[in-house]
């Protein structure tokens, strides 16, 4: 397919010279209308024929978010479903930041949490332009207007929006536009409205950057050190030659890899492949894993920081006057991502600098790094975001790593030519970036009557933003939050709580995985808790309700997703399937898992789901992450992990790094906790509290408590 | 080398490797990006195609092979059964990220093109090859259940 570019199409403008009605807040906060272009940040336009186009800010990997965005404009705008379009907006960190960070990015599941009051604003003040427009235009009053499904009517008047395009574009809004209270909501909440992604993307017409063919591109495909760290001394290109279409290979500047273009995707991966090359491992890192479990352990032994008040002493003191004590270590493999379209991007020339076609989870990273590599300025840097197939974080790193090498092979040809950068599944798999190992060490001391008095938690792993640009946000006194989050900041009333932090040192990239450092932590908390009432002859629900206190809001909202999944799944005393809970990205979500153990095998027959992410924006969107978040912990914990021989990745491709597969995913059921607060995410919290609660099930029929992942590596084989 | 496939119902003339794999030239030569690419080894079955009606991983097929062959893609399928599994799969909203839907439309028109009412275990055997990252297998199940049912009435 080749791809027409729609440049910033919203600001055209037909001939009649009135050709939509454009509407957003713009960077002041205040509300702007008219002329298209006349108008900044624009989040809905109107066209003529009354289509409404919703401008999404964030990008669609899948999650939802394209569909929820719309949502939103169209219910405040009372907009007929099927009329309304969405469009990914360009970069432009002003007009389009995520209102959290300040700057163009998705992740952290914030996507419809930011943007709750912004867009329904934008839908709100671009309907009070229209209600003007129209009575202005018939000579009624305002309040005599009413407006349904793309409709306005006052008595026997009626008009679509588009009718009053050419009145509303005149008007100037008030700034402060009137929005609906929940129970007004028709759109917000209703469980049947098809995602808007939904029929591109089931006859093959959605397109993905995968996609984009632009006249005269030309292909990449890079080989890279195959040592995280290593650096390119010298290559010899003399196959690649024989691979018909090759172009011409060429050293990266940054001595990272070799690039081999050609002039189709296969011929630049069957050159890339033909390529042979000499590195320097002087810096690179060599290790294989059980060099790299042992130092987490002894990072673990003896940790960096302390990250809470209370020091590791005092819960040690505590656990001295302890009756009985539980110890356990956890270890967690390195994890790829591995997003079914594997990463790739498309940069052109522009009049003015680039153009990057990409399915972009961080416009404004990447406008900033690329703009340093080619020696522009970052507004010189256009991004046409299409969709991502898939990318749980891999798509968003703080290096702007995949398109820094689409820029620095566009430079290599001259940054006359089109280029398409493709990574193979190998490349994905062996390209680092993943999930961190993490180790956990636990002590706790119980007294007689079974109370946890003191808890002693140290966590060795690699801190995933130290050394990039980022560092300064998630980095506080040395400790990076994203290590420790979800055990430090446990919900539970645990006395004399200590954790600590030691940072695994590696050149080897990592980064945040679908729900981040709450992928170890909450397996291992839950896990822990699960032991602590196994060992005080505790029901495991019960257990969790005592230490949670209603005097707090947000452990009021644990209770109620344990309470809401206990009753869903008919949970009792005695239960052989797994419980677990877990609180991240300001959502709370409560697990059972119903595991068949056969011997060491196992099959998770059902994960009951109770979710707490205040109001639902759209209930099948929720849903339908809850199934994801499940089915990719599960395609994890059971047999996913990345390993090392003296540094080389040993998996290549899904054969090695099996996926889950339909035969393996669970019944899930799912219940969405009723919420009047504000909507928080859902893309990654159903990640947690899956894994332990399976871990739970195996540990109640079989007396195993897994503690090392994947399950394989326990002896444990999903069937 | 010239080779003449028929792809979609039409006969397409494309220049090609020797050995170019299927989806390449679908994909990069004919413009059909429907199709796609995820694991080039036989091992998703995101790059499932129609040869002669039946499934097959065109990542992994020589276009060689494929010509003299009718060749179906997501872009070309058409009639009740396909009509009746992509309804269902918008009825239900299956599709996540999307890119492996395709996919898993070509291996469910597949399926029911040779059973039209496949139990739980048939729908496992004829699926199990197609992954989804996203998970959206609880919803795959529903949508091939619903057209089965849709195509019986
Ligand atoms: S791309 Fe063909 S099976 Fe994966
Ligand atoms: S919908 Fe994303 S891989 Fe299947």
């Amino acid at each position: 397919m080749s791809v027409q570019i729609s440049r910033r199409s919203f600001l055209k403008t037909g001939a009649a010279g009135v050709a939509a009605l454009v509407v957003g807040i713009d960077a002041r906060g205040a509300l702007a209308a008219g002329h298209q272009e006349t108008v900044v940040n624009p989040f809905v336009r109107i066209d003529r024929d009354g289509t409404v186009t919703v401008i999404a800010k964030h990008f669609e990997m899948g999650q939802g978010t394209s569909t929820g965005l719309t949502t939103l404009v169209a219910e405040e705008l009372d907009a007929d479903w099927n009329h309304v379009k969405v469009e990914f907006a360009p970069a432009d960190q002003d007009k389009y930041k995520n209102l959290f960070w300040g700057v163009q990015s998705t992740g952290g599941s914030t996507a419809i949490a930011n943007s709750f009051m912004q867009y329904r604003k934008a839908g709100a003040a671009a309907r009070e332009l229209l209600v003007q427009a129209a009575a202005q235009k018939w000579g009624v009053g305002e309040e005599d207007i009413v407006v349904s499904n793309g409709i306005l009517t006052a008595g026997s008047k009626q008009g679509h929006f588009g009718d009053f395009i050419a009145e509303a574009v005149k008007l100037t809004p008030s700034g402060e536009p009137e929005l609906k209270s929940p129970d007004q909501f028709k759109l917000i909440g209703k469980l049947e409205l098809p995602r808007k992604d939904s029929v591109s993307k089931t006859d093959g017409s959605a397109v993905f950057a995968m996609d984009v063919k632009l006249p005269g591109m030309v292909y990449a495909a890079i080989l890279r050190s195959p040592r995280f760290g290593g650096t390119l001394t010298s290559f010899d290109a003399g196959s690649a030659q024989n691979v018909a279409g090759f172009i011409d290979a060429k050293a990266l500047p940054n001595q990272a890899g070799v690039v081999a273009f050609a002039k189709n995707t296969w011929a630049a991966l069957q050159a890339r492949n033909a390529l042979s090359a000499e590195w320097d491992f002087s810096k690179a890192e060599s290790r294989s894993t059980s060099e790299m479990i042992d130092a987490h352990r002894e990072l673990a032994a003896s940790p960096e920081y302390n990250v809470r008040e209370t020091g590791r002493d005092e819960a040690q003191s505590a656990i001295g006057k302890a009756s009985k004590t539980i110890e356990a270590e956890f270890l967690f493999p390195f994890l790829a991502h591995a997003p079914m379209e594997p990463l790739n991007c498309v940069i052109e020339p522009t009049e003015n600098g680039v153009r990057f076609h990409d399915g972009c989870q961080g416009p404004s990273t990447v406008q900033f790094v690329a703009s340093h590599v080619l020696g522009l300025k970052p507004e010189q840097i256009e991004i046409n975001t299409v969709y991502a197939g898939g990318s749980f974080g891999r798509r968003g790193t703080p290096t702007a790593d995949y398109q820094v090498e689409a820029a620095l092979a566009f430079a290599l040809l001259g940054k006359k030519t089109p280029v398409k950068l493709v990574w193979s599944r190998e490349d994905d798999i062996r390209g680092g970036y993943y999930r961190p190992m993490a180790l956990h060490k636990a002590q706790i001391g119980l007294d007689d009557d079974g109370n946890i008095l003191g808890w002693d938690h140290q966590i060795a792993t690699k801190s995933i933003t130290k050394g990039t640009p980022i560092e300064s946000l998630t980095v506080k006194d040395g400790v990076d939050h994203l290590s420790v989050e979800g055990a430090e900041d446990t919900l539970y009333n645990l006395p004399n709580l200590a954790v600590g932090l030691s940072d695994f040192k590696s050149v080897m990239p990592t980064l945040w995985w679908r729900s981040v450092g709450h992928t170890h932590s909450g397996f291992v908390m839950e896990s822990l808790i699960d032991m602590v009432a196994h060992e005080t002859g505790k029901d495991p629900v019960e257990l969790r309700l005592s230490l949670l206190d209603h005097g707090d809001a947000r452990q009021k909202r644990m209770t109620g997703v344990i309470e809401a999944v206990r009753d869903l799944a008919g949970w009792k005393k005695g239960d052989k399937r797994g419980f677990a809970a877990h609180f991240s990205f300001n959502t709370w979500v409560a697990a059972v898992a119903d595991v068949a153990v056969f011997g060491k095998r196992f099959h998770v027959n059902k994960l009951y789901i109770a979710v707490d992410c205040g109001i639902a924006v759209n209930p099948d969107v929720i849903r339908a992450q809850m199934e994801g978040g499940v089915g990719f912990a599960l395609g994890a914990v059971m047999r996913n992990e990345i390993t090392f021989k003296n540094g080389e990745v040993i998996q290549s491709n899904f054969p090695e790094y099996q996926p889950l597969r339909m035969t393996d995913m669970p019944e899930v059921e799912v219940t969405i906790v009723t919420s009047t607060e504000s909507p928080s995410g859902v893309g990654e919290p159903g990640v947690p509290p899956t894994g332990p609660a399976v871990a739970n099930a195996i540990f109640a029929q079989t007396g195993d408590r897994i503690t090392e992942l994947p399950m394989t590596r326990a002896g444990y084989q999903p069937v | 080398m010239r080779y003449q496939l028929n792809v979609n119902g039409s006969t397409r003339e494309v220049d090609a490797e020797p050995g170019t794999p299927l989806l390449w030239v679908l994909r990069d030569e004919l413009g059909l990006t429907g199709t796609k690419y995820s694991c080039g080894v036989a091992s998703c079955g995101a790059c499932t195609v129609h040869l002669d009606g039946a499934p097959i991983r065109s990542c992994s097929l020589p276009v060689d092979s494929a010509s003299a062959k009718s060749i179906m893609t997501i872009e070309g399928i058409n009639g009740p059964i396909a009509d009746a599994v992509q309804q269902a799969w918008r009825d239900r909203d299956v599709v996540q990220c999307g890119y492996c839907q395709s996919g898993q439309i070509m291996a469910a028109v597949g399926l029911l093109e040779g059973n039209p009412s496949p139990n739980d275990a048939e729908i496992d055997t004829a699926m199990a090859g197609i992954v989804c990252r996203c998970a959206t297998y609880v919803r795959v199940r529903d949508a091939i259940k619903l057209a089965s049912r849709n195509l019986e009435v």
